[in-house]
């Protein structure tokens, strides 16, 4: 089991501060000692309601916020205790895709710009050739055209721009995606679309992921395990079957009795 | 006589020297009591059309080239401004989808609840605020006294909404018209949402449009569905009728694309290629392209709308035979 995980999360704790020297300090514990891991080449989706600690437990897994307390350890490493230099290198390994593609491509970078950015950085190619051809296949792979990379992000609409995100992630195959609310910003007919890519490509690659998402039908759609968070803290971990079927906390509960459900019986 | 009644609906946008097309013959009719759901894409010219309805479109590059609005037996388009501020929020109401952005973060929630009811039923101040605190009562935000003089930024986004349609319902408006009302909120708290306003619809009597990306929320919801693409009605049916007896290839396609919480699909049968911005220009039916029944006349003929039982109107070439997978 232990040699299986990939990640490993014990008691992680992210606090903020808000106020303080005139005004009453406050402290805000938006992920208050949560326990989990992933196995390799596993999707585990972490679901809940907007502020209940999801997305900074995806912020701090990659250093973007600084963790109060607690062990994350990756492949055996420590990666809050190590040295930022370190780090740099492991973030090949840990990618993130976010939500808004239109905030997270640069505009004034043309694609095959963006997408060698990573190339450069882990020195995964010699030249520039090199790179462009990465960037050929990789386009392809997400159901883009190789000569798309000429273009800017503006060119695009949004479930392109996702498959741009998702491909300059994919381009360093990664051992562990941090997926936030990946396609929560796509319209339905998109957001299919790029579902079955992410999970293609997962299962392609063998690669982990961590689906953070607020959206139990998608949760349902990709998902090997489910951890259901409530106020900083994990309330229910389980397979898909468990959560899904057989909800224990009254809180999943709460959550799947909410989802309007469509009268597909009659439709199918 | 219905209630409101849109026929021919022509809409379009100004860019440079161009005219787009943005809501396309656009026809349909809400009796009293009733609830039509209007689904569709992003960009397909669903809030549009509820925005020409309350005459909001002024001010923005979109016009209105063709058609005719009428509510209650009142043509609205050719009505003065004065004429139709008498209207709006008085018998037609309108809730936003963003609690946080349409209320006026400076005034407390009474003061925008009792702005309507002094205009429109020229109240006191303390008989107007006494019905404000009945109206808060009504969408059942707790202690509704103390409520009434908090400022929209003490709330939370539920509640925010809570008073959205409190606000939309202080003139008994005969139709209310809700754009995504639900968008913005947790699902849990979408549910409480929900449920009030078809509570509320019940018991006042209120016709309901209600405006969603969400199939889900419009199933639950509403009587009737009108399905949008680029502009056009492509399907409209009774709710149970639609679902049972899907007709237009973009509906089935929707259906197939949502992932269901209640069963596993391995892949979902996602609509190929992308939502068609509007300055693409399309010849014949604006879906062919991503259709997987298309024909060569799909990319020449746009598709009439065709009956094909009681209340069921469809706009394809292929509308009886059907789908083929």
């Amino acid at each position: 089991m232990i040699s299986n995980s990939l990640l490993e999360v014990r008691n992680l704790h992210t606090h903020f501060t808000l106020g303080g020297w005139l005004d009453t300090k406050q402290v805000i514990r938006a992920v208050n000692g949560i326990t989990f891991h992933i196995n390799r080449g596993e999707v585990l989706s972490l679901v809940g309601e907007s502020g209940c600690g999801k997305s900074t437990v995806g912020r701090t897994l990659t250093r973007l916020e600084n963790a109060t307390s607690g062990q994350v350890i990756f492949d055996g490493k420590d990666v809050l205790q190590m040295p930022a230099s370190e780090f740099r290198i492991l973030r090949r390994d840990i990618q993130m895709i976010f939500q808004d593609p239109y905030a997270s491509l640069n505009p004034r970078l043309k694609i095959v710009t963006t997408l060698s950015e990573p190339l450069f950085c882990h020195k995964l190619v010699r030249s520039r050739s090199d790179a462009r051809e990465k960037i050929a296949d990789i386009l392809e792979r997400v159901g883009m055209d190789r000569n798309d990379m000429h273009r800017y992000p503006h060119e695009f609409s949004g479930g392109q721009r996702q498959r741009i995100a998702i491909a300059r992630v994919m381009i360093l195959a990664p051992r562990l995606v941090i997926a936030d609310e990946a396609v929560s910003a796509l319209d339905v007919s998109i957001q299919a679309q790029v579902l079955n890519l992410i999970k293609k490509l997962q299962q392609e690659n063998g690669m982990a992921l961590l689906f953070i998402s607020h959206d139990l039908g998608v949760v349902r759609h990709i998902s090997d395990r489910v951890a259901v968070m409530y106020q900083g803290n994990i309330v229910e971990t389980g397979t898909k079957h468990q959560i899904f079927d057989e909800p224990n906390h009254s809180y999943t509960k709460l959550l799947l009795g909410s989802i309007p459900r469509i009268p597909m019986g009659i439709y199918s | 006589m219905p209630l409101l009644e849109v026929k021919n609906l022509n809409l379009s946008v100004l860019t440079g020297n161009d005219l787009l097309p943005v809501v396309r013959d656009v026809s349909f009719r809400v009796d009293e009591n009733q609830t039509l759901g209007i689904v569709g894409e992003s960009g397909c010219g669903k809030s549009l059309t509820s925005l020409a309805i309350m005459g909001l479109l002024g001010g923005t590059p979109i016009s209105m080239t063709s058609g005719s609005i009428v509510f209650s037996g009142q043509e609205l388009t050719s009505l003065t401004n004065k004429e139709r501020r008498s209207i709006m929020g008085n018998q037609i109401a309108m809730i936003f989808q963003e609690p946080m952005t349409s209320l006026n973060p400076v005034y407390r929630v009474g003061d925008q609840i009792i702005e309507s009811l002094r205009k429109h039923r020229q109240m006191t101040k303390t008989k107007a605020k006494k019905r404000a605190i009945e109206l808060l009562d009504l969408v059942k935000i707790p202690e509704p006294e103390n409520r009434v003089e908090s400022y929209p930024h003490q709330l939370s986004g539920g509640q925010r909404q809570r008073v959205m349609i409190a606000m939309a319902l202080a003139c008994d408006p005969k139709l209310l018209i809700a754009d995504e009302p639900t968008t913005a909120l947790d699902v849990t708290v979408q549910d409480e949402v929900l449920a009030l306003i078809r509570d509320l619809q019940q018991r006042l009597g209120t016709a309901l449009i209600l405006i969603s990306h969400d199939l889900g929320v419009i199933a639950n919801t509403c009587d009737y569905v009108a399905v949008m693409y680029r502009g056009k009605i492509v399907e409209a049916a009774p709710t149970a009728d639609l679902f049972s007896n899907v007709n237009h290839p973009y509906t089935h396609g929707l259906l197939n694309s949502i992932p269901v919480i209640d069963r596993d699909i391995e892949w979902l049968k996602a609509i190929p290629g992308r939502v068609p911005t509007i300055n693409e220009k399309l010849a014949g039916c604006a879906f062919n392209p991503r259709c997987n029944i298309a024909e060569n006349i799909c990319t020449t003929c746009d598709p009439e709308q065709i009956t094909l039982h009681d209340d069921h109107y469809v706009r394809c070439h292929f509308a009886k035979r059907g789908t083929n997978d």
